[in-house]
């Protein structure tokens, strides 16, 4: 026991309201569960509070650097001696700053699903659900081992499966849900096998210690990890491995198709899910295992960095041509994912090199409340037209001013405009890409100049453009419950830029103050304000515009729309190459051959058993007869041939 | 504690139930019956975790030994160790749940009820057995009830299935009976005698000869139990023809009748062709993981769904078990537990759905999870764990496996790991079609619109194994430590056959 116990309640609160919704919410809680749910997430978030600001300002700095706190750990499964899989609680300033992320969009979600989700049949086990998600993300920003960090991760994925299949009777979201379990399945293989290795050199699964063997190996460990296999060295592999997973879960290319088809869930999950926490979670594990790849591999940081840069422009692309919101919005994610991703991969170490480190944690930080508040104010948007589609909507301002006012402000941060957050964040990001890769920075930069024009094509077309078809405003903006988060949030995107970040959390764990530079940002701003003026000539009015510049694009446009054909190669490798080639095969071969084996096996039993049954046939006669004649071929036998 | 208890509960329950009149009177009589089982395996569980903590390092314990036929050297010599215990509970489990889910049987439920528990009674004798005779003993009485289960109670086409059933079992039985012999001749206890006793024969060191020649008798002949590819074409039939209890009992006793023959008679008695043998076996459980997997894939039918995804997650049991390592071999025995639970109540499931919707065909089925919550929330819980969801004891055995598995660094055996770790992306795909078409979408016909969710029986069966699967998954540590001494001493034995 130590002063940090009480984080164990942070995700044990949660945890507590899933099984009680879980087990009796249906029957006994269906009324309160909502209020039981926001509750206890409530109570979460203060204690969250509470112990990051202890770690920050009391306990964490020690001789001018955060340590590593365990708050709590017990030996869950002991493989052997030294390998052993705990549960604990991990406090250092990411997951001090996950923590916070975490329980307050949550709560903020929890909030606005009091009133988004009212009337639902399934409102309890929806509350459940959204338990079961923040209990297995608190669990994963705080885990202190690697293969605790791997269930929670197994864990945050079932609950969204749960969370976007929550409407069970629409095909499309079974679909959905599925498709976004199997395909982060299929890079958590990658995390799994990559976790095999790295703890199979270093004899341990347990972060601090895994990460001080790689990061500063011994000569004999040296020997080993960067043993070559098929050009590649064992460390290498194991962190591309694993960084694998964190492309799964993060949406990367090319692993990012589940995202937008995971917007099938009911729209709040999408703010809490699919934009601010779970969908960080490979950012966040790179970044937890950051000074191994720093210091031992950096090729498999270059892995991440190109990855990241192309997710990003990517992204950024196909968001230009999607028609359905949120999909624009599940573009942006990536996109934006796709930033901090880079940003990892072109930091350094010590002190202000590591300022890529740092930025990337910093757009975490402001992309959670801004992207949240956009799915937010999205979800108004749906609830009061009934539709996802830009067509359907338009002129909306004059009906629910404080959307539209918080929406602005999202839009605005997102596309790096001062003073809002996510200004401040890009241009940390810009700038530390500018210093060490400068083909990266404008392949950034120009990302930058498509977000805001997308961003802003998107708000246009919601708020202004043609005229509201809405006649009767009927149930308004929403309930207070659903204000009040946009509400905050915004306030949060407004604030969360000037959080002096490299004071609080930096590579190597020593703070340094970072200088903030005019000269740099004119670019950057230039090319946000540029984007956003072309979406301003495009979709402020209705107009033939944006039309015909799509017309004149002609291929490049209808292959951005439909998403570079990327589902289509997916799907032809799914189903004629796993089912057709290999999926029927094998279950043909096991009844025709294998059991076909079997049953031959069995027919020629019969068989002979039908040709021999004769001798036993019971018939007296018969025996005479075969009597008879054996002593007739002895006789002969004996007397003219052996004679 | 005596264990031929074990051997008296469902002996003196089996009886009763010939003794009984009236469907009322059999069922509280097998209920109890199962009941006591449970208690006795809970308490068996506590006795040996008193024993131990005291200090009692003994390899078995409760052991005691009659004399059966004295001429032969043949014992009925009982005892128990931590795998032993493990068994014990899960065939507990899987029967108080059987007998819970079959409570509204009416056809025959005399002879049903009665087959049930004999079946159990076999288990037991089995799982207690330290002598290389009673234990085939107890393995036929095991295997003969299943052929009338299924035979009698059974749908589709049962005559086939019992039959193969039957046959392939029996089969697998005589090469168990020439490997059990070939040990015994070549045991020599002194003065010129052989013995059956397992813990004698692991005192003593059978020749290398004999190892290689007998060992494959062994290993298939309980391989064939635990669907051992290629001798797995019995499984996907008898499942599916098999009433539900029965289905339940297979997977979940039967098949680990196999897995624990293997590493008892053949890895541990015959540690040296069990290292020479070793790829041969992992070969085969890697191909029965994968295929298995791709071939569940293709299957309509949720029966045979579970029947193949039986072959594939018992390809881990043999996967730890040729592996050779501690971690890998323990894991391998905690599969079986978690498997067999796993099974249970998928079929259980299964089951329940197929008595209100007669069909088990998934693409006939849909949308139910409207109209029977909780039987729908059992099949997804089922599939979740089948798929190896944390918290489910699914994760934790096939994760101690990989663990295992990993620490065997030769290429060969990497490969073989690797293809075994990616099945559970095969495994998430075919369990995730089952639930999304089968639980979730539309309602596709509409009578299934009212249709009872379930009685209580069958929720007080699905959350007694939904318990087990979660105590497991949550605390893995209990059942570990019950396992990790006795593949201590398994290796052990490897590692003296190695110096010798």
């Amino acid at each position: 026991m130590n002063e940090y116990s009480y984080t164990a309640l942070i995700p044990l609160l949660p945890l507590a309201s899933f099984l009680l919704l879980g087990l009796f919410g249906r029957k006994y809680l269906s009324s309160v569960s909502g209020w039981l749910g926001t509750g206890s997430m409530l109570v979460s978030s203060i204690l969250s509070l509470i112990a990051a600001w202890q770690y920050f300002f009391t306990d964490g700095m020690v001789n001018g650097a955060y340590q590593k706190i365990i708050a709590i750990q017990y030996t869950w499964l002991q493989f052997s001696p030294n390998v052993s899989i705990d549960m604990g609680i991990l406090l250092d300033p990411i997951s001090a700053m996950m923590l916070m992320v975490v329980t307050f969009v949550s709560l903020m979600v929890h909030v606005y699903s009091l009133g988004y989700m009212k009337g639902e049949e399934r409102y309890a086990t929806y509350y459940a659900f959204l338990s079961l998600f923040t209990f297995s993300m608190l669990g994963l920003v705080l885990s202190s081992n690697i293969f605790q960090i791997y269930i929670f991760w197994e864990l945050v994925g079932v609950s969204s499966y749960l969370l976007i299949g929550f409407y069970f009777d629409r095909p499309a979201a079974v679909a959905a849900s599925k498709k976004a379990f199997i395909v982060t399945r299929f890079a958590d293989l990658g995390f799994l096998i990559g976790i095999l290795i790295l703890s199979f050199y270093t004899e341990t699964l347990d972060f601090n210690l895994l990460i001080e063997r790689l990061s500063t190996p011994t000569p004999q460990l040296t020997g080993i990890i960067t043993a070559s296999f098929m050009g590649i060295s064992a460390l290498t592999w194991g962190l591309v491995l694993v960084f694998i997973g964190g492309a799964g879960k993060s949406a990367m290319f090319p692993l990012h198709i589940w995202l937008p088809d995971a917007m099938e869930g009911p729209t709040p999950v999408s703010a809490l899910i699919h934009a601010a926490t779970m969908v960080v979670a490979g950012v966040f594990l790179v970044a937890r295992l950051f000074p191994v790849f720093i210091l031992s591999a950096p090729a498999a940081l270059e892995v991440v960095m190109y990855t990241g840069v192309f997710s990003a422009l990517l992204a950024a692309i196909i968001a230009c041509t999607q028609t359905d919101i949120k999909r624009v919005l599940a573009y942006s994610t990536m996109s934006q994912i796709g930033y901090m991703m880079f940003a990892l991969g072109v930091s350094g170490y010590y002190a202000e090199s590591g300022a890529g480190y740092m930025a990337s944690m910093f757009h975490l930080f402001t992309h959670a409340f801004y992207k949240s508040l956009l799915f937010l104010g999205a979800g108004a948007v749906i609830h009061l037209v009934h539709s996802n589609e830009m067509k359907d909507m338009g002129g909306l301002r004059k009906f629910m001013p404080i959307t539209h006012l918080t929406f602005l402000i999202a839009c605005l941060a997102i596309s790096g405009i001062p003073p809002f957050a996510g200004f401040f964040s890009k241009e940390a990001i810009l700038h530390a890409a500018h210093v060490n890769n400068s083909f990266i920075y404008w392949l950034a930069l120009i990302t930058s100049g498509i977000t805001a024009f997308y961003m802003f094509r998107l708000y246009f077309s919601i708020f202004w453009n043609k005229a509201s078809k809405i006649h009767d405003n009927h149930h308004g903006e929403g309930t207070w419950s659903m204000k009040i988060p946009l509400l905050l949030l915004a306030i949060g995107t407004l604030l969360a830029g000037f959080i002096p970040f490299s004071s609080f959390v930096t590579a190597d764990g020593i703070p340094y103050h970072s200088v903030f530079n005019i000269g740099f940002s004119v670019l950057p701003v230039l090319f946000g304000l540029s984007g956003i003026t072309i979406a301003w000539l495009l979709y402020q009015k209705q107009n033939e515009r944006a039309e015909k510049i799509s017309g004149s694009l002609g291929g490049l446009y209808h292959a951005a729309y439909r998403k570079f054909y990327i589902d289509e190669v997916y799907l032809f490798f799914t189903k004629k190459i796993v089912f057709n080639l290999i999926g029927k095969p094998a279950a043909w071969f096991d009844r025709n051959i294998v059991d076909g084996f079997m049953n031959l096996l069995a027919v020629i039993t019969q068989e002979i058993s039908a040709l021999i049954k004769e001798l036993q046939s019971g018939k007296v006669q018969g025996y005479a007869i075969y009597f008879f004649s054996a002593i007739c071929a002895l006789t002969i036998l004996f007397i003219y041939i052996l004679n | 504690m005596n264990l031929i208890v074990l051997l008296l509960i469902p002996l003196i329950t089996s009886l009763g139930i010939l003794l009984s009149r009236g469907i009322i009177q059999i069922r509280v009589i097998s209920l109890l019956g199962a009941m006591l089982q449970l208690a006795a395996g809970l308490f068996l569980l506590a006795m040996y975790w008193s024993e131990r903590s005291s200090g009692n390092n003994a390899q078995m314990l409760f052991e005691s030994s009659y004399a059966w036929f004295a001429p032969l050297n043949i014992n009925f010599h009982i005892g128990v160790d931590g795998i032993s215990i493990a068994m014990i509970l899960l065939t507990a489990f899987v029967v108080l749940s059987g007998i819970l889910v079959s409570w509204k049987e009416e056809t025959m439920s005399k002879e049903f009820f009665f087959l049930l528990i004999f079946l159990s009674l076999g288990a037991y004798g089995f799982f207690i057995s330290l002598d290389l005779f009673t234990m085939f003993f107890f393995l036929e009485v095991a295997v003969i009830p299943k052929f009338l289960l299924i035979g009698i109670w059974g749908s589709g086409k049962k005559e086939y299935s019992a039959m193969k059933l039957a046959l392939m079992l029996m089969g697998g039985s005589a090469l168990v009976l020439v490997g059990l012999l070939g040990l015994y001749f070549n045991t020599n206890t002194g003065n010129g005698s052989h013995t059956f006793d397992l813990l004698q024969i692991a005192a003593m060191n059978i020749p290398i000869e004999a190892q290689r020649i007998f060992f494959p008798f062994a290993f298939i002949g309980f391989g064939v139990f635990t669907a051992l590819f290629p001798f797995h074409t019995w499984v996907p039939d008898g499942h599916s023809s098999a009433p539900t209890a029965a289905s339940m009992f297979l997977a979940g006793i039967s098949m680990k009748l196999g897995g624990y023959g293997c590493l008892r008679m053949a890895t541990y008695l015959m540690p040296q062709a069990a290292q020479e043998y070793a790829w041969i076996i992992v070969l085969l459980a890697t191909i029965a993981i994968i295929y298995g997997a791709f071939a569940t894939m293709m299957q309509t039918d949720l029966k045979y769904i579970n029947a193949y995804s039986s072959v594939s997650h018992c390809g881990f049991v043999l996967l730890g078990i040729g592996m050779l390592t501690e971690t890998a071999i323990t894991g391998a025995v905690m599969q079986m537990v978690s498997h067999g639970l796993m099974t249970a109540l998928f079929f259980a499931a299964i089951g329940m759905i197929y008595s209100r919707t007669h069909t088990r065909m998934v693409a006939q089925l849909g949308g139910i999870m409207k109209v029977m919550p909780f039987i729908s929330t059992v099949f997804v819980i089922a599939g979740l764990c089948s798929l190896g969801l944390p918290g489910f004891s699914g994760f934790v055995a096939e994760m101690t496996v990989f663990m295992g598995a990993w620490q065997n660094a030769e290429t060969f055996y990497r490969i073989a790991t690797i293809l075994a770790c990616a099945s559970i992306v095969v495994t998430a795909v075919y369990i995730l079609r089952a639930v999304g078409q089968a639980v979730m979408g539309p309602i596709t016909d509409s009578h299934f619109s009212n249709l009872a969710d379930a009685a209580w029986n069958e929720k007080l069966a699905a959350s007694l194994l939904i318990i087990g699967i979660v105590a497991i998954g949550v605390a893995p540590f209990w059942l570990f430590d019950l396992i990790a001494p006795v593949t201590e001493t398994i290796m052990l034995q490897m590692g003296n056959a190695i110096v010798k």
